[in-house]
This record gives structure tokens, sequence and C-alpha cells, in this order.
């Protein structure tokens, strides 16, 4: 049980945030009809709350303790994901059955459930995307969905103009955003840490704000609308069916791009990533091209957002620069870093989390982005790490007796 | 050369704004080496604090003088008691976590704050008491400088000098310095580091206050989303001076400032922000760590 | 231990989950379900919410007088955060619920994302606030109705008073960047061009949300503008003309249906005097429009905000629509809304094959006493 000492702590706490609240959460002033209410139930409501997060804090903090006098057990718990990722068998069995579900999914529930999984599995692809750029080369980039609107806009410009189909455009979309992401790495590749963060913020906005003011090449804020579905095999369909035939798209987009970056992080390029992460001048001693790790990390990371881009016109069959804000690139790097940086499955989980709790907060209606705002700033407290933290691979020495 | 000189005015006002809040991103980056994304959001409580309360004693008919030292008070005292527990409760936890841990726990700190304002309060805009009288010496130029042109210009260069004393020669601006510059070492000759930290925030969090109240009595409205737009703003003027110094902070807003004003006056607003952006990009280009920031070789 | 307790977590997670759901569930057939789509958090909530608001005092007051019909009003409030990414999601998640009509969405963006699967489901939809012309102009949208006149006509309106009325012939055309200022500020542009009356001196964006305007302020000062004409919500409005104030410009202030706001006259106060803006026909006098703001003053306690009446409009017409048709079948709803006039606090409408709402009249009024005054 928690000690006496500690509920007076509470209170104290509890005090402090009725003061803190005060001004915005009791008072409420009218300035035309010059009138002022006082809520103060307001005040006993966060008193309550504040004094029991509190305690619950504590209580929480006391168990990790106690655990932590254990250690051996908590260990073996926490290994969970990487032993069965590590078995080979396990990994079989648990793939099988993701795998199974995913592909039921869309039979068992309603078009509305698919259409959130889909979203969800497209931001799977694009924390992957921007797992290779910040997870893998540790390049902080603020503004990944500027790539993502190129190839939205590469799509919806080159259907509106040249009648080009979905997967015509899919390869190009993927394209055109790896070169912007080539433009891009160019001028900053002698930035260093939060200086390329804010160039980066600095260049998904102004893609934004040309995509926005240029109405003779992008038709402005006002956006293009009626962009055709991906076709299938020229057969017309019908909205419910073309949404799970978007679902389906996604669940096999999201197995080869699983695919390729298991492979690309296993590969001479991934190692050179790391490495470039971990210490650029030792990294640039051991002989590696700094400047081509770099660009292809970038170019790599676009290229993934490209694709994802015209994948999202195709579904929302309208695209405006709205869609593309800072906000979005934030996200995903929630995404990113909330998962476990660099870690695949970590971004995967990080993804179906942070996509899909918006759309099951909805029952909270109004409280909805409040409680998504402090649930990411929980999760970073309590796991910092991420989900599930990347493991170094590691190559014991033992010695044959 | 009347337009150049009023576009002047117009720059130095909008750059002396983003000064005041680039300090705040610039002294807890110096000294933990995070961008705090809620800073923005502090801006916005402490316009919002000063707006209650200067309308409460408005209401109650305290004369205006009494409302503006009351008000700019408030303001500075809860946003920088919210600095302090965001600091606390978001932040602290996270010292020893992987580098890009705390910015995402301070992004959902940003929305948490923003809807909190919406929800206890409202979305809509409101009008914010006009606290900067017109001054009657002020009239023959007031097509040049307004008033509270003057004011906040005034207030600016105070703050800044008072900053710059406290950096300098107080115990606890030197021992700021100190935490800033190894915070193991600092720890080792007796500063408590985690004092030096909290204060960092509840001096950054007041300028932000002193910042929102003359901004929101500037343009004479206020709404739970404007900490966001001129976060991001002074966050790129505190990069563009060099992240880390103050005096690069305020050199930055300024430049900043200043470029958006003539880009407007001499080209177009449409691409404001893309000319902001794009200077940023080209001075980060050739100097790297901004225009006052020390370039650091690494060493392995 | 541990494993114990995230299974005690995921079982009570699970009940938590199936009790948040029951009530989703409801009982079907005895009502009628309204879906409410808008934004109603994030920065555009401001927009969004009054139209909620507006959807619950009608519902209220149809469900206390015994609903429509014997049926109760149920509404399913969706946000959509106006990204047409989200409305996709919303709109799914309205026509899997079993959404009867829509009312929304409020940014034209998220209304042209959605409207393809409503037009799949069989849902009709109308918008108090989505003024882009293509929605009913391009007739893709067959179930799209409005209660707001689109930008053109706008425009229209506001460029023949700025010409005729005032006889200005150097005039700046200002908008925000966004979908519904900068629509209306091309129109205006185009209108004024093909006018030949008057010139367009100066034609620019601002930034929403910048801390300052002055440079732009300048600039229209330097232009030489006798009037400025403004695309855009009344938060930009206010800020512009309170620093035309500041640099004691004397500029006249002509504006659309997003600044004909109270909010605008309480946020500008006195600057705002002397301003134009165009909006539905003398709902001042109308006593259906005084009964709606009473009501919402009685409910919230506070003024209501951006697109209320035009959303407590659309409520009206749309309940009506269902009473007169007996069903809510798409066609069938069609045929009441356009041959059926209704009276609303924007006056007494129909509609148009189109969907646009006949009889809303613009006229133009100017900020005088801190009230709207028609200008006749």
């Amino acid at each position: 049980m928690l000690p006496l000492k500690e509920f007076s702590k509470a209170l104290g706490v509890s005090l402090w945030f009725v003061f803190l609240t005060f001004p915005l959460m009791v008072v409420k002033v009218d300035p035309i009809e010059r009138i002022i209410r006082y809520r103060w139930d307001n005040c006993a409501y966060v008193a309550v709350v504040t004094f029991t997060a509190y305690l619950l804090m504590k209580f929480y903090n006391l168990r990790k303790m106690r655990v932590g006098e254990t250690k051996k057990e908590v260990k073996e718990s926490k290994n969970i994901i990487h032993s069965i990722l590590n078995n080979k068998k396990q990994m079989v069995v648990l793939c099988s059955i993701v795998l199974v579900i995913a592909a039921v999914f869309p039979q068992i529930f309603s078009s509305y459930q698919t259409n959130v999984m889909t979203t969800a599995l497209m931001y799977v692809v694009l924390g992957l995307g921007l797992n290779i750029v910040v997870g893998m080369a540790g390049l902080l980039d603020l503004g990944f969905v500027a790539f993502y609107a190129v190839g939205a806009y590469s799509y919806a410009l080159l259907n509106l103009h040249f009648g080009l189909g979905f997967w015509a455009v899919l390869p190009i979309g993927g394209g055109i955003a790896a070169i912007f992401g080539i433009l891009l790495g160019f001028p900053v590749l002698r930035l260093r840490g939060d200086y390329l963060a804010i160039v980066t913020l600095g260049f998904g906005e102004i893609i934004r704000l040309i995509l926005e003011n240029w109405g003779e090449f992008s038709q402005g804020p006002s956006g293009i609308s009626n962009i055709p579905r991906p076709g299938f095999f020229g057969m017309d369909l019908s909205l419910a069916s073309s949404i799970t035939y978007i679902y389906y798209l996604m669940v096999i987009g999201v197995i080869i791009t699983i695919f390729v970056v298991n492979r690309l992080q296993d590969s001479r390029l991934g190692r050179a990533w790391i490495a470039l992460r971990e210490d650029e001048v030792a990294c640039q001693a051991m002989g590696i091209d700094k400047r081509k790790t770099k660009l292809v990390a970038f170019s790599l990371g676009a290229f993934w957002a490209g694709i994802i881009g015209v994948v999202f016109a195709a579904k929302t069959t309208f695209i405006n620069p709205a869609s593309f804000t800072f906000l979005e690139s934030a996200i995903i790097l929630s995404i990113v870093v909330l998962g476990g940086m660099g870690s695949i499955i970590g971004v995967i989980i990080g993804a179906l989390i942070l996509i899909l709790m918006p759309e099951y907060l909805r029952a909270l209606s109004e409280y909805r982005m409040l409680a998504f705002g402090g649930i990411l700033v929980a999760m970073m407290v309590f796991r910092p790490q991420g989900m599930i933290a990347n493991v170094r691979r590691t190559y014991r020495f033992e010695k044959k007796e | 050369m009347d337009y150049f000189i009023e576009l002047l005015f117009s720059g130095l006002t909008r750059g002396s704004i983003y000064a005041l809040i680039a300090l705040g991103y610039t002294m807890v980056y110096g000294i933990i080496g995070l961008i705090n994304f809620a800073h923005g959001e502090i801006y916005m409580i402490g316009a919002f604090t000063a707006f209650i309360v200067a309308t409460v004693l408005s209401i109650y008919g305290f004369p205006l003088l009494a409302i503006i030292i009351i008000a700019a008070v408030a303001a500075t005292v809860w946003a920088s008691a919210y600095g302090y527990t965001i600091e606390k409760i978001a932040y602290k936890p996270l010292r020893q976590a992987p580098r890009l841990s705390p910015l995402i726990s301070a992004i959902g700190m940003s929305i948490f704050l923003q809807n909190y304002v919406l929800l206890a309060q409202t979305s809509d805009f409101l009008p914010f008491p006009e606290l900067i009288p017109d001054f009657e010496f002020m009239e023959p130029v007031a097509h040049i400088v307004g008033s509270s042109d003057l004011v906040i210009l005034i207030t600016t260069t105070v703050v800044m000098l008072i900053l710059t004393y406290i950096i300098k020669f107080t115990r606890v601006g030197k021992a700021m310095r100190a935490t800033a510059q190894d915070r193991t070492m600092a720890m080792l000759v007796g500063i408590n580091v985690n004092k030096i930290i909290s204060a960092t925030f509840i001096i950054g969090s007041a300028l932000a206050a002193i910042g929102g109240l003359l901004i929101a009595s500037h343009i004479g409205q206020i709404n739970f989303y404007i900490g966001f737009i001129a976060g991001i703003k002074a966050f790129t003027a505190a990069v563009l001076g060099g992240i880390g110094s103050i005096p690069g902070a305020v050199l930055g807003s300024l430049v900043l400032g200043l470029t958006e004003s003539f880009a407007t006056g001499y080209i177009s607003s449409d691409y404001e922000d893309v000319f902001a952006f794009s200077l940023l990009v080209l001075i980060l280009i050739f100097k790297p760590s901004g225009l006052l920031g020390k370039s650091e070789t690494q060493k392995v | 231990m541990k494993l114990a307790l995230s299974g005690k977590f995921v079982s009570t997670a699970a009940c938590l989950m199936m009790a948040l759901a029951v009530p989703a569930i409801g009982v079907a057939g005895d009502t009628v379900k309204i879906g409410v789509a808008g934004p109603h958090s994030g920065d555009l909530a401001s927009y969004g919410l009054p139209s909620v608001n507006a959807a619950k005092i009608v519902a209220k007051q149809i469900n206390d007088a015994g609903g429509i019909n014997g049926k109760m009003i149920e509404l399913l409030i969706e946000d959509d955060v106006c990204k047409p990414e989200i409305a996709t999601n919303t709109a799914t998640k309205l026509a899997s619920e079993g959404a009867e009509v829509v009312l929304g969405h409020i940014c034209s963006g998220a209304t042209k994302a959605a409207l393809p699967i409503y037009k799949d489901a069989g849902i009709l939809v109308m918008s108090p606030s989505a003024t882009n012309p293509g929605l009913t102009q391009s007739g893709d949208y067959p179930n799209f109705f409005r209660t707001i006149a689109p930008d053109d006509a706008q425009a229209e309106v506001d460029v023949t008073f700025a010409l005729d009325k005032l006889g200005y012939t150097k005039i700046a055309v200002i908008h925000d960047k966004g979908d519904y200022g900068k629509g209306f500020a091309e129109f205006a542009k185009k209108f004024l061009e093909e006018s030949g009356k008057a010139e367009v001196v100066l034609f620019e964006g601002v930034t929403p949300g910048a801390v300052d305007y002055s440079a732009i302020v300048l600039k229209i000062k330097r232009s030489g503008a006798e009037a400025v004409i403004f695309g855009g919500y009344h938060p930009e409005a206010s800020k512009i003309i309170g620093q035309m104030k500041k640099k004691r410009l004397k500029t006249t202030f002509i504006s659309d249906d997003g600044v004909k706001d109270m909010t605008f006259i309480k946020v500008a106060g006195k600057n705002a005097e002397g301003a134009y803006a165009s909006g539905p026909q003398d709902n001042a006098s109308n006593p259906l429009s005084k009964v709606a703001i009473d009501a919402h003053k009685a409910t919230f306690n506070a003024d209501p905000g951006a697109f209320y009446e035009n959303a407590y409009s659309a409520m009206l017409a749309l309940v009506n629509a269902i009473k007169k048709a007996e069903s809510t079948d798409l066609a069938a709803l069609k045929k009441v809304l356009q041959t059926d006039k209704v009276e609303t606090p924007v006056g007494n409408i129909y509609f148009d094959d189109k969907g646009d709402a006949v009889g809303v009249g613009f006229s133009v009024y100017q900020v005088q006493d801190g009230k709207f005054v028609e200008i006749k």
C-alpha cells in the first residue's frame, strides 16, 4: 500500500492543478455582454482527477520498483516479442495468423472498419518509409509529408491532364517523389540534427504553400476532385467492393514494404545507414560515402511516401493542400518514435495504434483530440524507447571448451 | 521612401514578437537540447489568461493602468506555472530517453493544450481588450508607426536587456550557462540542475506570455489556435539565428520579420512563407549552424 | 505477475469496449437517424461546432413535439477535422451506422471527398456552409443540397454593389488563400474585370493566423484602392480592418458571408463600423431567425457561431422533407425539397434541381452602431 505521506503530497499536487487551471477552467467571460461566469464545479473535477492520477502514478512506480527486484522475471516477459521474432517456428505461426486475420477482415467487418484499416495500413507503409530516414539513417525529417503530397498530386495531375491510370502512375509517382527527395537531400547534406529538422519542416511547408498558391498548376486550395479509384482489369467496381479492393492492395503493399525494408536493413547499405546514425565521422573514416548514403536514404524514404501518396489520391478521390500540413508529418514521425525507432514491427504497431486510436476515440466525441494528445505524452513518459525497442544485432563470442 | 520606412517598422514589430517567443525555444534548446513544440501553446495560454483577467477587471471597473499591470503579471505567472508543470510532467521523466522521445511528448502536449483551451473556453475568436491606447503624441506619425508598434518595440528591448542581465550577471544566469555547456560538470560543481532547468522554463514561458499579451492587444483577437503558427515561425527564427544562442534568436527573429514584411511589400504576400523558409534554407546552406550559432567541430 | 496483470487489463478493456458499443447499436426502425459531420476539433472547430448546436436544438424541438411522423430524431455526430481523408472515414461510418440524411460537411474539400460515398449509399446531404460552385453546378453530386449561396453568386452581389451603388473604380481584392476565400476572390476579380468599370489594383492572399497584417495593409494603401473586397472568414477580416484603422486607412471594406457574422462585429468592435458584408436577405427581421438565436442562447448560454442559421435552416428543410415524403428515400426527399417551400431563418426556401437553395436572397449589409443593417 502507499505510505500516508503520498496522500498529503497528492493533495498538494491537486491544489497546484486547481490553481493552474483556475483562469481557464473556472472563469468564463463574455466581453460583449460583460458577464462573468464562475464554474466552481470544474475546480472539484480537476482536484479529484489530479489527486487520483497522482496516486495511480505513484502506485505504478511502486509496482515497477517491486517488480524490478525480481529482475529476471521482467527480462523474460519483456523479450517475448523478440523471442518470437527470433524463433522461426513461432514467427511462421504468428505471421500466418496475422495474414489470415488480414485476409478475412473485410468479410467480417463493415466497410467503415475496412476503410479505417486501409488508412492504418497506408500509415504503416509511410512509417516504414520514414523509418528508413529517421530510424535507420538517423536524419530527423519533419517534412516527410511533402513527398506524400508530391505522390498524390502526381497521380491527380497526370490523370487530369494525360488521363494516365492508377497503375501507370504508381511507379511514376514514387519516382517523382524520390527525385524530390534527392533535391531536398543535396542542400541539407552538411546540416546536422535539429538544423536538418527545421529545414525539412520548411521544405514541407514550401511544397504545401506552392500547391496552395500556384492555382494554374494545382487548382489551388479548392483541390482536385473526381480522381478515379484504381481499376481492376477494366471492371467497374461498386464503392463497397472498391474499398475492399484497395484494402487488399494495401495488404500486399505492406507485405512488399516489410520484405524490402527488412532486406535493406540487413544489406550493406542498411549497415552503412546505421553506422552513419551512430557516428558520422567514424563512418566516413571507414570508407563509407556519406553523401551517397544520405541521398539514397532520402530518396528511398521519399519513394515509399510517393507511392502511398498515389494510393491516397485514389482512395479519397479528392485531394487538396489541407491534407498535407505539418501536423501530418508530426503524426508520421510519432508513429516511428512511438513504435520504436528502427524497429519494423514497432513501426507497424505504432501506426496501427496512432491511426486507429483517434477513430475509435470518436466515442469520446469532442474529447477525442484531448485524449489523443494526452495519450501521446503518457506513452512517451512510460515507454520512452517506444513500444518495441529495436534490438541490435549482436554477435556473442563464445569460447569453445 | 515612406513606403520603405513603413515596411521597415512593420517588419521590426513582427520580428520583435517572434523574438519574445523564439527566446523561449532557444533557451530550452540550449539547456536540454529539446525542441519544445508546446512553447507556442504557452504563448497562447499567456494571452488567454491576460484576456480573462483583463476582461474581468474591466467589468469590475478597474482603471486601465491597473488592468494592464495586473493582466501582465497574471499572464506571466500562469504561463510560467504552465511551463514549469509541463516540464515536470512531459519532459523530466524523459531526460535519459532517446533523443526523439521528448520531441513526440512535446507534440502530444501541444495537441493536448490546444484542445484543453478549446474545451475549457471556446472555439470562437474572442475580442481582446485594447490595452494599449493610441497615444496623442504619436498621432502625426501614426500612419507609419502606431502606438502599439512603439510599445512592442520598447517592451521587447527592455525585456531583452533584463534577460541579458540575468544570463550574464546573476547566479541563476551563470548556473544556466554552466548547465547548457555541460550538464554533468555543472552537477559536479554543485549546481542543482533540476532547479536550473525549471528556471529556464519559467523564464522562457514568462517571455512568451509577454509576447502573447502584446500581440493579442495589437491584433485585438484571440483563439485557442494562435500559438501553433506563431510557434513554428518563432522556432524558424531561433534556428535561423543559431539555436541555443540568445542574441542569435533576436537577430534571427528580426531578419525573419523584415524578410516577410519586405517580401509582402515588394513582391507578393502569396508566397510570404515560401520566402521565409527559402531564406532559412539558404542561410543554413552557407552557415550550417545559423547566423550566430557556434559551429561545432565533431570529434570522435 | 506481469502477464496476469495484462490479462486483467485486456478483459477490462474488452468490457469497456462493449459498454461503449452497446448504445451505438440502438434499436433500428423507430428513429430517424440524421448524421452531423464537420470539424468538431482542431483549428477549424469554430466553423463546425455551431452546426452541431443547431442540429441538437432542432432535434430537441422536434422530438419534444412528438418527432417526425412519430419517429424520434437521433443525431449521429461525427468529426471530420475538415480533412478530405478523414471525411471519407466519417462518411463511411455514417453510412454503415445507418444515417438516413446528413447535415454537413462544413468545408467544401471535405464535402467533395465524402459525397461519392453518400451517393453510393443513397444518402441525401445538405451542407450549411460548403460554397464551392462545382458542388452543385458540376452535376456530379445529385444527392447534394445546400442552404448557402455558392461563391460566384456572392461575388456577383458584392461586385455589383461596389460598382453600381458605391461607384468605385479602383478595387483591391484580398483573400485568405483558403478554399472558400480564394474561390470567392477569384470570382470577384473575374466579375470586376468583365465589367470594365473598375480596375483590380491588387490581388493577393494573406496567411491566416499570421501575427500581423500591417505589410499587406501598407500595400493596399500604396495601391491607391478605394475599396477592398475580401474573401475569407471573420477572424482575418477583423484583423485586417483593425490594422487598416491603425494605419489610418479610409478604404472601404466589402466582404462575404463568412464575415457577415456577429462574431465579426464583436471582435472588430468599433473598427467594424462602416464595413459591408453580403449575406442572406433580411434575416434580421425574420422572426424565425430570432427564434433560432434565442433558442441557442437559452440552451448554450452563448451567442451562436458561424453558419448557425444556415445549419438551423438546413435542419428544418431536412425535417420537413422527411415528414412530407414519409420516407428517407433519396428520390422522394429530393422531390419534396424541390417543390415544397419551407420557412427558415434564411428565408422561405426551396431547392433548384442542382441543389442550390432558391429564395435565399442575397443582400448587402453595412455595420452601423454594432449591427448589420441591410442596404436597400
